[in-house]
């Protein structure tokens, strides 16, 4: 088992319905957040081209973070979401620097925390808080390893990148094009 | 053109907007580690070599120091942790692939090492020193026996912590400008410069004194070499470390670092310590003030220039 995420950028419109949906189910504290919406403009004017993405930790196959944890608070759960075990981190940080997007961030309570892929949700046939809250229906969740799920169909069908792949992270979360 | 800006707000404190969730404390750590391995290095080195009663200052006085700087040291990582209670498992966990990790146990056994080594000279620095019980001054005796194996173990393992400072910085792949091999033996090198330089200062003998000035000489040659290496480095890299060594040719970390860690902690005590050598009169101070300034300041901008450097997306 492989979950992993696809955004649709061709339809994503940007509202950060997914960020507040994200917010509210984990109960993230106030001035954090687990997943953001990054714009990206490129062009000159009047050719201009605009990319919306909905962006959160992307559950790398290849970690940095869990590599760099001294202490296995960071770790590999189910379907090779990357977890992070509160009781075992010590709030060190090296996580944070050795991650290239940025995605995690240091609760008040001291441990680091960062998208689950709402995992408890996940383990009951739900989808993650903010792929079941897009208006647009732009985020697809799924198992990699079957062929058959939306997502393995969209990825076979679509055209698509992930992001920094040559930080050597091997993303789970792609966006189509 | 190509603009990216997050729109939904995405603030989390010491990430947005630009990183900085390591301090003065990890800098500071790294400098006092840096230090003390020099130092045990310097003392264990020229104990193998049976030079202990030519270099006193260097084999028999400077470990005295090491116990308290690496405790310095380990409470300033302490005062990083942000969930400090949970620090303990560290020591419950084996990481070979963190840095941090292996970091941690090398200073859980390097400290009762260094003070196992102090042990093993308090004698010959304080003749009267008595110690009381007759169980612990056969122990000491035991020690002393060792005291060849105790130092070959001290070297591998001073010169782990030495490098480690700069490895486990370079462990970073998301942070470019960290992201260069030649991290560990720079900080080494700078981290034998500042305690061949303390040595040199605190020797009573012309022999050490001028001993060390050589060896500090040496080692500021070999620092030089390696920051022009560095750079070289990352010149020829990617577009990310290109991007990362442009904020030391020409970027925010320009003035600061060329100025005063290669002008003022390198090239100037470099000068003054040829100088020292043709029995110029050059204050004592003035060289191993500036070498331990730039070597502080070498690290707190590696560390604050590593945070700042990104992979552009």
């Amino acid at each position: 088992m492989r979950y992993a995420m696809a955004v649709d950028t061709l339809k994503c419109v940007g509202c950060s319905d997914c960020v507040v949906a994200c917010q509210t189910e984990n109960d993230v504290p106030v001035g954090h957040c687990r997943d953001w919406i990054v714009e990206k403009m490129t062009g000159t004017y009047p050719e201009l081209q605009l990319e919306i993405r909905s962006e959160r930790c992307n559950q790398c196959a290849n970690a940095p973070c869990v590599r760099t944890c001294p202490t296995e608070a960071s770790h590999y759960s189910t379907g090779g979401i990357v977890l992070v075990e509160e009781d075992e981190c010590i709030g060190c940080k090296a996580c944070i620097t050795s991650c290239p997007y940025d995605a995690r961030f240091i609760h008040p309570e001291g441990y680091i925390d960062k998208c689950t892929f709402c995992i408890h949700r996940v383990e009951k046939g739900q989808n993650p808080a903010c792929v079941s809250v897009c208006p647009t229906h732009a985020m697809i969740f799924g198992d990699l390893d079957d062929p058959n799920s939306d997502i393995s169909k969209a990825m076979a069908t679509r055209k698509w990148k992930s992001l920094i792949p040559e930080a050597g992270t091997d993303p789970k979360v792609f966006y189509l094009l | 053109m190509i603009e990216e800006i997050i729109t939904s707000g995405r603030m989390n404190p010491e990430i947005d907007p630009v990183l900085h969730v390591w301090g003065w404390e990890i800098p500071f750590y790294l400098f006092l580690g840096g230090i003390s391995a020099g130092i045990l290095i310097f003392s264990a080195y020229f104990t193998l070599r049976n030079r202990q009663d030519e270099l006193p200052v260097a084999v028999k006085w400077m470990p005295l120091a090491v116990p308290g700087l690496i405790g310095i040291g380990l409470i300033a990582l302490l005062l990083d942790l942000s969930h400090v209670l949970y620090f303990w498992q560290l020591f419950t966990n084996i990481r070979w692939e963190s840095p941090m990790s292996w970091g941690a146990w090398t200073l859980g056994i390097i400290m009762p090492l260094s003070i196992a080594w102090i042990a093993i000279w308090i004698e010959d620095i304080y003749p009267k020193w008595d110690w009381k019980f007759d169980e612990v001054k056969a122990v000491v005796n035991w020690l002393k026996d060792q005291r060849r194996i105790i130092a070959q173990i001290l070297i591998l393992l001073s010169v782990i912590l030495g490098m480690y400072t700069g490895i486990l910085l370079s462990a970073f792949n998301a942070r470019p400008f960290w992201n260069t091999s030649i991290l560990g033996p720079l900080f080494l090198t700078s981290g034998l410069s500042a305690s061949a330089a303390l040595v040199s200062f605190f020797s009573r003998t012309e022999v050490e004194k001028r001993l060390f000035t050589r060896i500090d000489i040496i080692l500021i040659g070999i620092e030089l070499f390696m920051i022009v290496h560095l750079f070289m480095g990352h010149l020829a890299g990617t577009q990310v470390h290109i991007a990362a060594a442009q904020m030391f040719l020409g970027g925010a970390y320009t003035v600061p670092f060329w100025i005063f860690v290669v002008g003022m902690g390198l090239i100037l005590p470099f000068i003054l310590e040829l100088l020292e050598l043709k029995h110029k009169f050059v204050p004592a101070i003035v060289p191993v003030v500036l070498i331990v300034a730039g070597n502080l300041m070498l690290r707190f901008i590696v560390v604050n220039a590593g945070q700042a450097s990104r992979w552009l997306y």
